[in-house]
């Protein structure tokens, strides 16, 4: 599976600011595919997010298109686009994600159940065991620390065996240890096949990618 | 479908007490409606029976009457009462002119009758003139209510034996009437020889009530129907000028006194049930969007797994829907609870006629009150619901960053 995106920009309209335009990213071409795990770096507020956020379907760029194969995914109807998400990619988002009224487990087999889904409990158990949390299985979000939940999250993003996988700063949270565990397992997603964009600060991060790529005030250089 | 409902159910148990106030207003809505609607519907349905059963154009009763229990307050709370006029009124009653017919009624106060646990008012006519009793009892009763023969209200309790005492009066049950949501209810017919008796049989028991009442020579009021080509307030003016020491009163005034109550008890809940309405749905409402608001990152991390706008607005919807059948279910529930079993208490609370409406009609609006609260409750969380699937997913993830 190729992720291609031609001329996207995206622009925000600041309230506060008396209403100006500000450009967020800049006119950007990217190509991601199978295989390949590409690291995008660059201080906070350079666009990163919000560039992995449009190529993931979660934020309609100002213009341009972004391709996954063949298929523009914004000329796809929401319900198609969000189905279409669910079964190719996986989605690490920034912050702390977690339903609270689910259980551990629950979260991360929330994109299964959502479409009747029901066969991935052993699955969804192994990635716990794996991200090191499988004895929280049962627990609640917020009954985590922040590095626990960001695991959960990274369980949630691979419940599907994601073609594309979009990681937004995946190890803010963790310790040195658990940042080197969850970039080796970002990897070998990779090595299996899957397209894994992984933003992050993580000097560390650059050992294990085959591109990175640096974005600065809404562009993106190598 | 499944999924959204799952959801929906764990959110309301993961949060108990955000659920059940939720659940309580939507409870009020369904009791306000249900409630409402049961009173008003008893108020109308007890002054339509209350108009049939009496049935007379002008009702005549001594001036004592005003004092020692009026007519309004036997026939319509069952406050048993008695006042007597000389027969002779009766007489000339009979003959005024434009009087059609004109029929005596008796009554005999009990306070306890060994029988029932309530007050019973008696009430005495005669067979030959009466146009007001015989044809209510005839839908209970076909045959004629001979001497020591007793009808009774749909209230009194009847023994096995269908055997009453009444001072000392042994009378036997030949049929029990109808509901009529009135005092009627708690009255027991008879004719004017057993009532006399029965007088009779007080004045022997040493009741002091009677004294100086000779049973043969009184009456208590007098129902009369008027002739065609009368008016009614003619004739009870006629009657008012003509024969002194009664008051007649067209019955209608009587009962336009009922309307007017009954319609300001029914614009009093009107106004209540809309109060609690706007105030339920306007805080329905603000829940809704405070729920909305709290769960923004909830709802973006649903849409980053896959969910889609609909997908949001459904399990949003869903919820408030459980909540709503789960509150419409209870408010009814409380509303039967307080319908049901105080109805001889709400009719004496106010003073009016009061008839619960049949079965079914109470089962429709039963329904009626569940679906348009339910309706409401799941409407109240429409703006969040839009808000929701208006949100760009994007942008929240990054405001939250």
């Amino acid at each position: 599976m190729i992720l291609k995106a031609e001329k996207i920009t995206r622009q925000y309209i600041r309230q506060s600011r008396n209403k100006n335009v500000f450009m967020a990213v800049k006119e950007t071409d990217f190509t991601l595919e199978g295989g390949q795990l590409v690291e995008i770096t660059g201080r906070s507020g350079s666009g990163k997010s919000t560039f992995l956020n449009m190529l993931a379907g979660l934020l309609a760029p100002s213009s341009g298109h972004i391709f996954v194969d063949d298929t523009d995914i914004y000329a796809m109807e929401d319900k198609e686009r969000s189905r279409f998400r669910n079964l190719n990619m996986g989605v690490i988002p920034q912050g702390q994600t977690g339903l609270q009224s689910l259980t551990v487990l629950e979260n991360v087999l929330i994109p299964c159940k959502m479409y009747g889904d029901e066969g991935k409990e052993e699955y969804a158990r192994k990635l716990l065991d794996y991200v090191g949390i499988g004895e929280l299985k049962n627990a609640y979000p917020n009954e985590l620390s922040g590095g626990e939940l960001r695991r959960m999250s990274i369980a949630r993003a691979l419940i599907q065996s994601p073609k594309i996988l979009f990681a937004d700063e995946p190890t803010g949270d963790l310790d040195d240890e658990n940042t080197r565990s969850v970039l080796r397992l970002l990897r070998k997603t990779a090595d299996n096949g899957c397209a894994v964009l992984l933003v992050t600060h993580e000097r560390e991060a650059a050992e294990y990618a085959d591109k990175v790529y640096r974005m600065n005030d809404g562009v993106l250089t190598m | 479908m499944r999924f959204a409902k799952e959801l929906a159910l764990r959110n309301m148990k993961r949060k108990p007490m955000r659920t059940a106030a939720l659940i309580i207003l939507a409870a009020f809505l369904a009791f306000s409606v249900f409630a409402g609607t049961m009173i008003v519907m008893s108020l109308q349905r007890g002054l339509e029976s209350y108009q049939t059963r009496l049935g007379a154009d002008i009702v005549a009763v001594p001036f004592e009457a005003r004092t020692k229990g009026s007519l309004d307050s036997i026939l319509l709370q069952g406050i048993p009462g008695y006042f007597y006029m000389d027969s002779q009124y009766y007489e000339k009653i009979k003959n005024t002119s434009g009087v059609e017919v004109a029929t005596p009624q008796f009554y005999l106060a009990l306070a306890s009758a060994g029988c029932c646990s309530i007050p019973v008012q008696i009430i005495g006519f005669e067979p030959e003139t009466d146009f007001l009793i015989q044809p209510w009892i005839s839908q209970s009763y076909s045959g004629t209510v001979g001497d020591g023969d007793v009808i009774v209200g749909s209230d009194i309790s009847v023994p096995l034996n269908h055997q009453l005492r009444f001072y000392d009066t042994d009378c036997n049950v030949v049929a029990q009437l109808d509901r009529t949501g009135t005092g009627l209810d708690t009255a027991v017919y008879a004719n004017m020889n057993t009532i006399k008796q029965m007088m009779k049989n007080a004045q022997a028991l040493g009741f002091h009530n009677f004294d100086g009442i000779n049973a043969d020579k009184v009456v208590s009021s007098v129902m009369i129907k008027v002739a065609e080509g009368y008016t009614i307030e003619n004739v009870a003016n006629d009657i008012n000028i003509h024969v002194r020491h009664i008051e007649a009163t067209p019955a209608k005034s009587m009962i336009s006194g009922i309307g007017e109550g009954l319609s300001n008890v029914s614009g009093i809940i009107g106004i209540l049930t809309v109060m609690i309405w706007i105030l339920a749905i306007v805080i329905l409402m603000i829940a809704f969007v405070m729920i909305a608001n709290e769960r923004t990152k909830e709802f973006a991390v649903l849409r980053v797994v896959g969910a889609s706008r609909k997908m949001l607005v459904r399990i949003l919807r869903t919820e408030s829907a459980l909540i709503s059948v789960i509150g419409a279910a209870i408010g009814a529930g409380a509303g039967c609870l307080m319908i049901f079993p105080f109805t001889g208490a709400m009719r004496t609370r106010l003073g009016l006629p009061y008839l619960l409406p049949p079965a079914g009609v109470i089962i429709g609006v039963l329904i009626g009150a569940i679906a348009i609260s339910v309706f409401a409750g799941w409407m109240t969380s429409y703006i969040s619901a839009r808000k929701i699937a208006g949100n760009e997913t994007g942008l929240i993830l990054r405001e939250d960053a």
